[in-house]
């Protein structure tokens, strides 16, 4: 690192330069990372708060795909389920979007129907009959407490509890018992129609997954697989990861030019250190200790910059989650990836003919 | 230390056919001594600078360093007979803009996988040998051409080599500076004991060569006797 870190300072404009494109880059990573986790959190954290690890739906046709929105089991595919063998906990689930009003307040809220006391209902035994229990941001926007009464899908409720702060496609969750969520689903009810949206199953190393479901008439997938059943999280999710790839492919490409240029522009520094007698693996390391360095500042401080921007906005509305996933793990793929833009660059040193160093050598 | 070339002959691809660069060459040179090999251009004196500075693989003969012969060696041993071995003065001063005069010489150290800043000393003794300790600190655009050169001389030497080879060191001077860089090579060489060849295109900076030989279409010729340069 002798001639790079000399580089590093007598080429400080066009360091710097560099510099601040991996730092903007690094910036606008951090802040999509954020963003991304925030939104899905928006998204899924109901399901993936449940006290579950897989998730049956009603059997989509022939090549389709499991769907929350699509999805609607009846009571004798939860009771199927409840009684194969290796199951140690099945619920059902019944998932809708309902718009409760309190006084001069609305706003739309996701309405889970789970039984009472089962392992699915927060707030221990208090949900049930007209009572619901409301999470942190339904109370907050419908300024509720426990005790109050607001109107949900038309019928007339009351707070039993505030517990948690599930979201599930952007919409805060109200929970409510099984029968009220019936109630208050057009399509649920019936005798023999749908019993819930899915059921929550807890399962162990002796279930036969495919056999139940095939007893079912299900289609079973684990929790986290099944958030892709999420339409909303589905294509968000898939528009921002595809996002974050082009700026870490753009990050790589920009380190990989820059580096490119700059080696091109010291061939004939490289042909004579090698005409002195440098190794190629000595001007590789040099080349590529020097890359790292760059990529390493320029990321530590767009990294400090995502990480201050979304302290700032996360006290807001805006749904950014900072946590050492969403603001380390870009970084380190970051440089990671930056490094191999400059490897792929700098190795273009092995071919410079250390002879042209010798001015009018043929 | 000492230097040999035997019977180095090196061509090179010519349309259809080749062109003999080196024909059948041979030069022993001595440690302490200064021989200059002059001709015009294309008569194959950077071809036998590259040859004995082991850049080029000759297709027959053989050039042995201070009693090492370099054939068959790979380009990693080499690399290293030139980082330890082969002083190399190039015709442009060829420093590295970044670095100043001092660590010019530091890197050297840096190449050999010494640290350059306990070769910080040397460096000043060499600087101070070619006239420049006082702007060690200086960078390479700060310097005048004649500096630069001077630099670039105590480069080659930063190492301790035994061979010492000269690339056209005067081609950017003018005839008082010229002189002065061959007579500070003829100097350096008597007293690092050094075996020097200087290639050179002008006869006009001579007079400090031991002896003075004479290329031509890739054939050498080299007078009798040592020392025939200064004597006349």
């Amino acid at each position: 690192m002798f001639v790079a870190w000399r580089d590093l300072k007598f080429a400080k404009g066009r360091f710097a330069l560099m510099g601040t494109v991996i730092v903007l880059i690094t910036l606008l990573v951090g802040l999509l990372s954020g963003l991304t986790a925030g939104l899905g959190r928006q998204n899924t954290s109901a399901i993936t708060s449940l006290p579950a690890d897989r998730i049956a739906f009603a059997a989509p046709g022939e090549g389709g795909e499991p769907s929350y929105a699509d999805s609607t089991v009846t009571e004798e595919q939860w009771r199927s389920w409840a009684r194969a063998p290796g199951v140690s906990g099945a619920e059902p689930l019944g998932i809708t979007t309902a718009k409760a009003t309190a006084g001069n307040r609305s706003a739309g809220v996701s309405a889970f129907g789970v039984r009472p006391g089962s392992a699915l209902a927060p707030g221990g035994g208090r949900l049930g009959g007209d009572a619901v229990v409301l999470s942190a941001t339904a109370a907050h926007d419908l300024g509720l407490t426990a005790g109050d009464a607001f109107v949900l899908a038309g019928r007339r409720v009351t707070v039993a509890a505030v517990s948690g702060d599930a979201f599930f496609s952007h919409t805060p969750v109200v929970w409510t018992g099984l029968g009220l969520w019936r109630e208050i689903t057009p399509s649920a009810g019936g005798a023999d129609g749908p019993t819930a949206t899915v059921i929550a199953l807890r399962t162990t190393s002796a279930t036969d997954v495919g056999a139940a479901d095939r007893a079912a008439g299900t289609r079973t997938v684990s929790r986290d697989e099944s958030l892709s059943a999420i339409g909303s999280y589905a294509s968000e999710n898939g528009s921002l990861q595809l996002m974050r790839g082009f700026l870490f492919a753009i990050s790589a490409l920009v380190v990989g030019a820059f580096f490119t240029v700059w080696t091109i522009q010291r061939s004939g520094d490289i042909a004579v250190l090698k005409a002195l007698g440098a190794s190629t693996a000595t001007l590789l390391k040099d080349a590529l200790g020097q890359a790292v360095v760059l990529l390493a500042a320029g990321t530590l401080i767009g990294t400090g910059c995502a990480a201050a921007v979304g302290a700032l906005v996360s006290g807001m509305d805006v749904p950014f989650v900072l946590t050492p996933a969403t603001v380390l793990v870009p970084a380190a793929v970051m440089i990671a990836l930056g490094a191999l833009g400059a490897a792929l660059s700098v190795r273009r040193i092995t071919s410079v003919d250390p002879l042209t160093a010798l001015g009018s050598a043929r | 230390m000492s230097l040999h070339l035997t019977d180095v002959t090196l061509t090179y691809p010519d349309g259809g056919s080749r062109l003999t660069a080196l024909d059948g060459v041979s030069l022993d040179v001595p440690g302490g001594s200064l021989t200059a090999v002059v001709g015009p251009s294309g008569s194959g004196k950077s071809s036998l600078l590259a040859v004995a500075a082991t850049l080029i693989t000759p297709e027959r003969g053989t050039v042995t360093v201070d009693g090492i012969t370099t054939t068959g060696m790979t380009r990693a041993e080499l690399a290293e007979l030139r980082r330890r071995g082969i002083g190399i003065v190039f015709q442009q001063p060829s420093l590295l803009p970044s670095l100043t005069a001092a660590e010019q010489l530091q890197v050297m150290a840096r190449i050999d996988g010494r640290s350059p800043a306990g070769a910080r000393g040397r460096a000043m003794d060499l600087l101070d040998a070619v006239g420049l300790a006082d702007l060690a600190d200086r960078r390479p655009h700060q310097l005048s051409g004649g500096q630069r050169q001077r630099v670039n001389i105590a480069r080659a030497l930063m190492n301790d080599p035994t061979v010492l080879l000269v690339d056209e060191p005067t081609s950017a001077l003018d005839h008082e500076r010229g002189t002065a860089v061959v007579d500070l090579i003829a100097r350096l060489t008597r007293r690092q004991a050094t075996a020097t060849v200087l290639v050179t295109h002008d006869r006009a900076h001579l007079t400090a060569a031991d002896r003075i030989a004479e290329i031509r279409d890739g054939r050498l010729r080299i007078p009798a006797a040592a020392g025939q340069a200064r004597a006349s």
